[in-house]
């Protein structure tokens, strides 16, 4: 039985393309969960969303003059967050509207310049990803991407510790918040960019915040949720691909909901034994 | 000396602090009070320039204040801090010496001696491996103040540390301002109620700034605290106040 099982998960690495997915789906599984974590606990879970999104109008315009695609989403969806930042600040317009706007519109400009610039862009591939596609060189940009968000992280963790916390009193100790910020709205980005060909812009944000999520349900400490995090984040991508083999689905989908449903149960055990907790501090 | 010259806020829509002066001694502790919205909070971050001023400066030993932030503390208000955040006790208040290691190192003998005798201090060094979300609110502001006492600072502002606490942490808070003042620190301290529990702290106190947008009154708390001013401050007739008689009323805001 152990043998069919263990042939079972050798079967696919035959082949080059799965070897590749695998590879930029265990980079993609630690590096979402670890940037994801800030998202999270900044409560701009959804400003993740809205930068995904925002990186079309940049893929258009890259295409069209031949740059790299990934500079000009890099550069569309930073714009797509300060717009945010900017709409908020300078008027009582709250962030969850600023943000609703700023995502539709880059999503509208996006769409209307592809047609008008009569790019060759896959909105399928955009949208939904298609991990299956990886190169070689997919897997050494992802890899020179992850190490230099996870070395970033892990020089400046006590900065951004301070700045996720208590952004006022690291300030007032003289810390430079709006470079943290800047910072880790580039990081953000980045790796939105870089998972986007893993899963597509419409469920990068569940890579981002499922695992971490799953891992803030039972973690004390901000490094123990990017830990626990990733380690969920990997078995998710790991057995999203593989149910997407065995089962032909659509890999982003697989590898989104097999996270969503670690959250699920654990959610549920959680929560389940504070009932239980209560239930006897009752009695 | 803090040397506070005419600073003043305006946020636009008549909100803000109008030109405020005033000088502190080290050793000198000096409690600011006021209604809610008062710009107690304003001012306090208006000194360390974490809001635009429109005018006006803040000096510490003849230079800028804001070129000198590592001397100061700054205790924020309670309810500006999300307690759900992943963090334990000791984390939050080794956040004390970022700035004090500077970037890339973690940390040293020297700042986790600091760190656990700032804990022992305010008896939240058994809770130190405890989420802070599972604190209550008095446990929360300790590690607040521990946090404070780790930085060394030669400053300390605190706002509103005693919203919401209970008897036991009061008691501590009253007891480390006092020491702190002994060891000649600048200590300025908001809150929207010097009530009549607090009134030992209110006498204790060198200097009461009484603030509504304005700078109403400055001085002893004796001189301040005067119906006149109450009146200004609060807006309606305060029937405990001092009254210059030598006799202490109730002294609740």
């Amino acid at each position: 039985m152990w043998l069919a099982f263990i042939s079972m998960l050798i079967e696919p690495l035959q082949s080059e393309f799965i070897r590749n997915a695998i590879g930029v789906s265990i980079m993609i599984g630690v590096l979402c969960p670890v940037v994801g974590t800030y998202l999270i606990v900044q409560r701009m879970a959804l400003m993740g969303d809205v930068m995904a999104h925002c990186v079309l109008p940049g893929l258009s315009i890259a295409a069209f003059f031949g740059v790299d695609r990934s500079i000009g989403a890099f550069v569309s969806s930073m714009f797509g967050s300060f717009f945010v930042t900017w709409v908020r600040s300078q008027s009582r317009v709250k962030v969850d509207s600023a943000m609703a706007l700023t995502f539709s519109t880059f999503f509208a400009i996006g769409v209307t310049l592809i047609t008008l610039l009569k790019n060759k862009l896959d909105l399928d591939r955009f949208l939904f990803g298609d991990i299956l596609t990886v190169t070689l060189n997919d897997i050494y940009a992802t890899a020179a991407i992850a190490i230099v968000i996870l070395g970033a992280v892990y020089l400046f963790y006590k900065e951004l510790l301070y700045y996720t916390f208590d952004a006022t009193g690291a300030e007032a100790v003289g810390l430079p918040i709006k470079w943290l910020h800047l910072g880790l709205m580039a990081g953000i980005t980045l790796t939105i960019i870089t998972s986007m060909q893993v899963v597509g812009v419409l469920l990068v944000i569940a890579l981002l915040i499922g695992p971490a999520l799953t891992a803030y349900l039972v973690t004390q400490e901000l490094h123990h949720m990017m830990f626990l995090g990733s380690g969920i984040g990997i078995v998710s991508s790991l057995m999203g691909i593989y149910l997407s083999y065995y089962l032909n689905l659509p890999s982003g989908p697989a590898i989104v909901l097999v996270s969503s449903s670690l959250f699920m149960l654990t959610f549920l055990f959680t929560t389940r034994s504070t009932f239980f907790k209560g239930t006897k501090h009752s009695h | 000396m803090l040397e506070v010259q005419e600073v003043s806020v305006n946020y636009g829509s008549g909100q803000g602090l109008d030109p405020v002066s005033f000088k502190i001694f080290p050793g000198e502790m000096v409690g600011v009070m006021g209604p809610n919205g008062a710009g107690k909070s304003t001012m306090i971050k208006a000194l360390l320039g974490l809001v635009p001023v429109s005018g006006g400066q803040v000096r510490y030993c003849t230079c800028p204040l804001h070129q000198q932030l590592e001397k100061v503390a700054y205790v924020p208000q309670r309810s500006q801090i999300d307690w759900d955040y992943p963090a334990t006790v000791q984390t939050v208040v080794s956040l004390a010496v970022t700035r004090q290691l500077g970037w890339f190192r973690r940390s040293s003998v020297a700042t986790n001696t600091a760190i656990q005798r700032a804990m022992k201090r305010v008896n939240i060094w058994d809770l130190r491996d405890r989420r802070i979300g599972n604190l209550s609110g008095g446990q929360q502001q300790r590690v607040f103040l521990a946090r404070a006492l780790a930085q060394d600072a030669e400053i300390l502002l605190f706002d509103e540390p005693f919203t919401g606490v209970d008897a036991t942490t009061e008691d501590i808070l009253f007891r480390v301002f006092a020491e702190l003042r002994n060891e000649g620190k600048i200590l300025i301290i908001s809150s929207h109620e010097w009530g009549s529990h607090l009134a030992e702290g209110l006498t204790s106190l060198d200097r009461l700034l009484l603030l509504n947008r304005e700078l109403i009154a400055s001085g002893t708390p004796r001189e301040v605290m005067t119906r006149e001013n109450l009146q200004l401050a609060y807006g309606r007739v305060w029937t405990h106040a001092f009254h210059g008689d030598g006799k202490d009323d109730d002294l609740f805001c």
